[in-house]
């Protein structure tokens, strides 16, 4: 875990068209091989973060890339190089079938549509979806969407995955595949969740955002424990009954 | 008011597939050129909202229950062009995979609600949404949408013989005028609801408005509308408007007079003539509302 | 419900569900013309489109029952014309439109029961429909299940809060808030659209090429059409 940072930034500040400041000033670093834990309450600013990323969103402030700035002309390098995990797997998966929405990255590099296919096709076998290719994506359970939904950013060839609450409205099963992939997983990531777990196996480190700021850095556990965010401690079980 | 597969006669439903679906086209195509695939998950979305929301039951009375149509609903939030192509793709969808309208029927079945229908529910609100009246306006909208709709539809029936005697049509009108005054009602309050919970959807009339357009399209509407009725209930009625509008006439004769020598070669069948007159007509109002979905395209950029 | 089932049907597995969706389309319009061009509709002529309707049902392994029970949905608009030309004197007139829209419904559902629809989409797109246009069926067909099932839920929650009454001022609500969320949605499939490298025109994976079955499944589609359609008599 050491080199030049695949994302830096430097002051990052947004501000929602009604007047909320959503990011307030936010100092970030991604080396490579990390794995980073963003914690935090619902508005506290880490969606809004996570979509500067890949330049959904532009605010004021530094911020660059895998070495790219973010301006205009960079764009399409840093949405390859930068894959997002959105937390709607419905708004992600918005082709008719599997094989056409994995394949819609490589198609948009400019890939011929037979290129597109074989990269759509080990992308699927990466996550173990390959069996779904021509299914409709409602068809799909909320964990095989997720992992389609992986499948089509792996498609890229990302540098860094960006997941934004990906275990929401999976069931256990479905949560420890999703582990075990990401696990699998070379990439660099940062990763938006509310699950104390999930960031423990997967992260190295942890930031605690809170209206839009960082209000703490540190060691998964470290912060977890800091700032009580664990719905169920694994300390605690059923009161003993007398 | 979706018409089915075997009720119009061939020169109807092939001059309307030949006239209406090409106009959807036209319109698809400068979609594409702009670039504006953006907008297809737009569109798309909000024409399985359209769907959906017919789902949802609105109690008119003693019972009854009504569903919203969505062609002014359309026009008001998207802007003419693209409510035209959202209603066609709702037909499209409705006709292969719910049955409802026919497929050769679908030139019939667009003219009459993606483009009449849609162009009805828009300029009411073009003209006076921007006002006090606004409102009114919106239920205009609706009403007029629907009622276009039916009209034509019924007109086109008639022009292809399926008899609808006196008491029948009475009765059709009834059932049009309460599904009119019930989108009107519907549209109304959903435009008001959208208006509230996102406020920034529906865009504000602009203030300019081009009367002599609006007025053109308006009167072209209701006179296809008119002009169907009278013309399938009287086999001159035809001849009657071509003599009134001379525009109609001229393009009337330039078509009948050669194919008249024709006549004889088609098993003495004097449908070309109709379906030329028909088509004629047709096609008039057809490049009116290609016009006016530019225009108002080109003003909606704002 | 109704596109459920057929969703269901189209993924299904036969002879006719494994043609190309160009070559099923122009087989059904052909049919379609046969039938709307056939005046007067006998009952020998009805029968006869009926039974090829069946057969392509058989083949194409769908429950003739239910496709049957399907394509009465056209009934009660044509029940009604029916009425009024009858009471008008025009039994024939009736006849023919009661059977010929019944036939022609029945004939669509084959066509939908045997092809996804976002294959049967790309296909018209073939045949010349334009691609914008096709994009919207696809997105709206896409997004037509997930946004029904909204809507359900809505409607219960609503109809539990009403006492069982659905008040119009709640039905309203209801819609605009569903319309409020399905912008919101089109607004998020336009971020993940961009996320993925969209820069303005949609590019699409190649449709495979015809194979012989589909070239011979076209041929024999149209000559039946034909041969039933000159066997019925002069031009109508």
């Amino acid at each position: 875990m050491s080199g030049r940072p695949l994302i830096e930034a430097r002051g990052l500040r947004y501000r929602y068209d009604n007047g909320t400041l959503a990011l307030d000033g936010v100092d970030f670093r991604l080396l490579p091989g990390e794995t980073v834990a963003l914690l935090g309450p619902n508005g506290s600013g880490k969606t809004t973060f996570a979509h500067h990323l890949n330049g959904l969103l532009r605010g004021e402030g530094f911020l660059s890339v895998c070495g790219l700035a973010m301006e205009q002309k960079n764009l399409a390098e840093i949405r390859r190089k930068v894959g997002l995990v959105f937390q709607d797997s419905d708004e992600q998966l918005f082709m008719p079938s599997v094989l056409e929405d994995v394949a819609f990255g490589p198609l948009n590099e400019g890939r011929t549509p037979e290129e597109a296919r074989e990269i759509a096709l080990a992308a699927l076998d990466q996550t173990g979806m390959r069996y779904a290719l021509d299914k409709a994506p409602y068809h799909l359970s909320a964990g095989e969407k997720k992992r389609v939904a992986v499948a089509g950013v792996l498609a890229m060839n990302p540098e860094v995955l960006v997941l934004d609450e990906p275990t929401t409205f999976l069931d256990p099963p479905a949560q420890r595949d999703l582990v075990t992939l990401l696990g699998r997983l070379e990439q660099s990531k940062v990763l938006i969740t509310h699950d104390a777990a999930l960031a423990r196996a997967l992260a190295s480190r942890a930031i605690f955002f809170q209206r839009g700021k960082i209000a703490a850095e540190g060691p998964v556990a470290e912060v977890v424990e800091r700032f009580r965010w664990e719905a169920t401690p694994p300390a605690v079980s059923a009161p003993d009954r007398n | 008011m979706h018409i089915p597969d075997g009720f119009l006669s061939t020169p109807v439903w092939l001059a309307l597939d030949v006239t209406g679906l090409p106009a959807i086209g036209l319109l698809a195509r400068r979609a594409r050129r702009e670039l504006e695939e953006a907008r297809a998950p737009l569109l798309g979305v909000t024409g399985a909202f359209v769907f959906a929301a017919q789902m949802i039951n609105f109690p008119v009375a003693a019972g009854t229950s009504a569903h919203l149509v969505g062609g002014a609903l359309l026009a008001i939030a998207l802007g003419p062009a693209a409510a035209a192509v959202v209603m066609t793709a709702i037909l499209a969808v409705q006709a292969f995979v719910f049955q409802d309208g026919g497929i050769l029927a679908l030139g019939a079945n667009v003219f009459n609600m993606a483009i009449a229908g849609v162009l009805a529910g828009y300029l009411p609100y073009r003209l006076w949404g921007a006002g006090g009246r606004r409102r009114a306006a919106i239920f205009a909208a609706g009403a007029l949408s629907v009622m276009v709709s039916a009209l034509l539809a019924v007109s086109e029936l008639l022009a292809s013989g399926v008899p609808v005697r006196p008491a029948a049509m009475a009765f059709l009108l009834v059932v049009f005028g309460v599904s009119a005054v019930v989108e009107g009602a519907i549209t109304v309050a959903v435009v008001r609801g959208i208006e509230r919970l996102s406020p920034q959807i529906i865009r504000q009339t602009a203030a300019e408005r081009s009367w002599v357009l609006a007025a053109c399209g308006a009167g072209a509407v209701l006179l296809a509308a008119a002009g169907g009725l009278v013309a399938s209930t009287n086999p001159d009625g035809l001849q009657w408007l071509g003599g009134q509008l001379d525009i109609l006439g001229r393009i009337t004769n330039l078509f009948t007079a050669p194919l008249a020598e024709y006549r004889a070669r088609w098993l003495g069948s004097p449908w070309i003539a109709k379906a030329a007159a028909g088509a004629a007509g047709a096609l008039l109002v057809g490049l009116i509302s290609i016009a006016l979905g530019r225009a108002a395209a080109r003003t909606r950029s704002a | 419900m109704h596109h459920v089932v057929l969703e269901r049907w189209s993924r299904g597995a036969s002879f006719v569900h494994a043609r190309d969706a160009r070559v099923k389309v122009l087989v059904l319009l052909a049919y379609l013309v046969a039938l709307a061009t056939t005046a007067p509709i006998t009952f020998a002529a009805a029968t006869c489109y009926a039974a090829l309707v069946a057969a392509a049902t058989v083949a194409a392994r769908l429950p003739l029952a239910g496709l049957a029970l399907r394509a009465a949905a056209v009934l009660p608009f044509a029940g009604t014309f029916a009425l009024f030309s009858i009471l008008a004197g025009d039994g024939g007139r009736a006849a023919s439109l009661v059977s010929k829209s019944y036939l022609s419904a029945a004939a669509v559902l084959v066509l939908a029961g045997t092809t996804p629809l976002p294959k049967l989409v790309r296909g018209l797109e073939s045949l010349g429909v334009p691609r914008f246009l096709t994009l919207v069926i696809q997105f709206l067909y896409r997004y037509l299940f997930v946004i029904s099932e909204q809507a359900q839920h809505m409607r219960l929650a609503a109809l539990a809060r009403g006492g069982g009454q659905l008040r119009f001022t709640h039905a309203a609500g209801a819609a605009a808030t569903l319309f409020g969320r399905s912008y919101a949605r089109a607004e998020g499939i336009h971020g993940a659209m961009l996320a993925r490298g969209f820069h303005g025109r949609m590019e699409l994976l190649a449709e495979p090429r015809l194979g012989t079955a589909d070239v011979l499944f076209l041929a024999a589609g149209l000559a039946a059409a034909m041969a039933l359609r000159l066997a019925m008599g002069a031009v109508g």
